[in-house]
């Protein structure tokens, strides 16, 4: 937390609302950080999301508390990746990509054409499956985007660069050579770890995670998971997995997605992760979890 | 293989086949067949190459020696180079000037911001059709529009335009394909952090590139070195006298610093003395020049592989 706030702290010179906003949700969070424990961070109300004609996401709703970690479950094909993009709207680099229903970040709609994508990218992050650093040094991936806002005090960006690397625990293997080694070099799950990093970087308060531990070996795995446990500290985590175990490890929220009919994923039941494995209220979710489909 | 493993597992009720069976399969024979043929493609190219430069380094042999490269032609028998070889690296200049700029930003167009649509798909067809127009007819053109219809006469402008028109939808379209090479999730990585389009490719997709876009600008730049059919009928044929190079008046024609001159490159030199050179040391003149130029564009080559690595480590950095 410590380190968070100076992170914080750091970036108040140069952090931008997001459309008209004047204070920045994070640092409010800090505050009241008790009290932000039952807040809603992100809800998405009556979110469909079709390519072209194929509607690949039908009528989801649901709440993400903030400070918390929320998994997104479900067989291939359910929606679940889609649905978590249209949270910093990646979807709209797809050109056939439609989202109707409201997404809102702290109650203001991120749907909204008005929204800055750029401001709000910079306030939910995104770790993708495969680990995709740039082909340039660790120093210059973790200083990606703060560079990118215009972050040039070469001070104030090595810290920046150190905490964000502590934060995703990967400074101790990475610090002796920091500008010589290419993020390519590293490990698998270092370089997942150096992604988290990345976006640790540009001070986000919402992190996503599509599978980000499907390419790793089981011990980066749990490595990435206790990252994501120590993270929810400090940020609201979605997490997309195929992995149920994983989902059953590390969220607080389980939401359970498949396929109608005509193919379209939609939300079967969202909650509590131990009442989704124990007692689902659906028999859909029971069987998925049993092992008897997906 | 695939015969014997298909056998293998379909009806391996039976004892193994013997894995030695494996040699005398037909996909094996293919694979080897492959394996001799690409070497052997490979291993003749190489050898080409080194033939070629072998039979002008020995040709050359004696002719090339500094004074041959310094000197005017008209400064001993054998005389020297010296203006068409400044002529050549003049026009690579200019025309590196317009092509590579106008080249990238079409070719960052074509990929970042176009789309795939007719239009677009009409200009990526144009651009490898004007590529391969005969370089003769280019020239013709070059003489039509440049030369008389807006009376520039002979000069290495035009010659540098009309080499332009056949480079450019070149470079656009190599530039085009090295920018689409760069792998989407560098692009999706960079939005994802907050970074805009232009910063995306400014920061990411341009310096991830520059190994393509430099093939771009080497080819387009062999063609400036090796080219004469454009030029004999843009930037003139003569044999040029004596370059003042202290003379930095660029309207001045006398100026070999000037666009608005006559421009022998060292190609068309060549060309020109081999169609109707009459002097007795023609054929070492011809020679050392052809060796000259081969020698300028392998340091060419290896000069723009050097200067993209400095430049994605630069890009990258900072």
């Amino acid at each position: 937390m410590n380190t968070g706030d100076e992170m914080l702290a750091a970036s108040a010179t140069y952090q931008e609302p997001l459309i008209r906003r004047v204070e920045v949700s994070a640092s409010l969070a800090a505050d009241t950080a008790t009290a932000a424990e039952h807040e809603i961070k992100i809800a998405t109300s009556h979110v469909s999301i079709s390519y072209g004609e194929k509607v690949a996401v039908r009528d989801v709703s649901l709440e993400i508390q903030d400070r918390s970690i929320m998994a997104l479950i479900g067989p291939s094909g359910s929606g679940k990746s889609t649905f978590l993009r249209c949270f910093n709207r990646m979807n709209d680099l797809i050109p056939s990509a439609s989202v109707q229903g409201e997404v809102t970040l702290d109650g203001e709609n991120v749907t909204d054409p008005d929204v800055s994508v750029v401001e709000l990218r910079r306030r939910v992050g995104m770790v993708f499956q495969r680990p995709n650093p740039f082909p340039m040094s660790i120093y210059e991936n973790v200083a990606y985007g703060p560079r990118r806002r215009g972050l040039n005090d070469r001070r104030k960006l090595e810290e920046l660069v150190e905490t964000s690397l502590r934060r995703a625990a990967l400074w101790d293997e990475v610090k002796d050579d920091l500008r010589r080694k290419s993020g390519l070099a590293l490990s698998g799950g270092q370089q997942q770890r150096l992604c988290i990093a990345r976006v640790l970087a540009t001070e986000p308060e919402v992190i996503l995670m599509d599978e980000p531990a499907s390419a790793l070996d089981p011990v980066s795995t749990l490595r990435i998971e206790e990252l994501m446990r120590e993270l929810r500290e400090a940020y609201t985590i979605v997490i997309v997995t195929h992995n149920m175990q994983q989902a059953a490890r590390v969220s607080d929220v389980t939401a359970f997605f498949t396929m109608a009919e005509d193919r379209a994923g939609y939300l079967v039941e969202v909650g509590p992760t131990g009442q989704i494995f124990t007692r689902p209220n659906e028999r859909l979710t029971e069987d998925y979890i049993s092992g008897r489909f997906g | 293989m695939t015969a014997t493993a298909s056998s293998a597992g379909s009806g391996s009720r039976g004892p193994s086949p013997s894995l030695r069976h494996r040699r005398s399969s037909g996909s094996i024979l293919a694979d080897r067949a492959a394996t001799v043929v690409l070497w052997g493609t490979g291993i003749f190219v190489l050898l080409l190459l080194g033939a070629i430069i072998l039979h002008f380094a020995v040709a050359a042999w004696g002719v090339v020696s500094p004074s041959f490269v310094l000197n005017d032609p008209s400064d001993s028998a054998l005389g020297g180079i010296m203006p068409v070889l400044w002529n050549s690296l003049y026009m690579l200049a200019l025309t590196m000037l317009i092509a590579i700029p106008v080249g990238l930003l079409g070719g960052i167009y074509m990929s970042e911001y176009a789309g795939d649509n007719p239009i677009t798909s009409a200009i990526r067809f144009a651009e490898e059709a004007i590529s391969s127009v005969p370089s003769i007819v280019v020239g013709l053109f070059g003489l039509i529009l440049f030369v008389d219809n807006f009376h520039m006469g002979f000069t290495a402008l035009g010659g540098a335009l009309a080499l332009t028109l056949f480079n450019l939808p070149l470079m656009t379209r190599l530039s085009e394909q090295a920018l689409r090479a760069v792998p989407q999730d560098e692009r999706s990585a960079s939005l994802a952090l907050g970074a805009t389009k232009w910063q995306t490719i400014r920061h990411v997709v341009v310096p991830l590139a520059i190994p393509g876009l430099v093939t771009g600008v080497i080819l387009t730049a062999g063609r400036v070195f090796g080219e004469a059919a454009v030029l004999l009928f843009t930037s003139g044929i003569g044999t040029p006298a004596h370059y003042d190079f202290a003379n930095l008046d660029l309207t001045n024609p006398a100026s070999p610093w000037s666009p608005f001159r006559p421009a022998t490159t060292l190609s068309v030199y060549i060309w020109k003395l081999q169609s109707e050179g009459l002097g007795a040391f023609k054929n070492q003149i011809i020679d050392g020049s052809a060796a000259i130029l081969i020698s300028m564009v392998l340091i060419f080559n290896l000069g723009a592989r050097l200067v993209g690595r400095l430049l994605t480590r630069r890009l990258t950095a900072a």
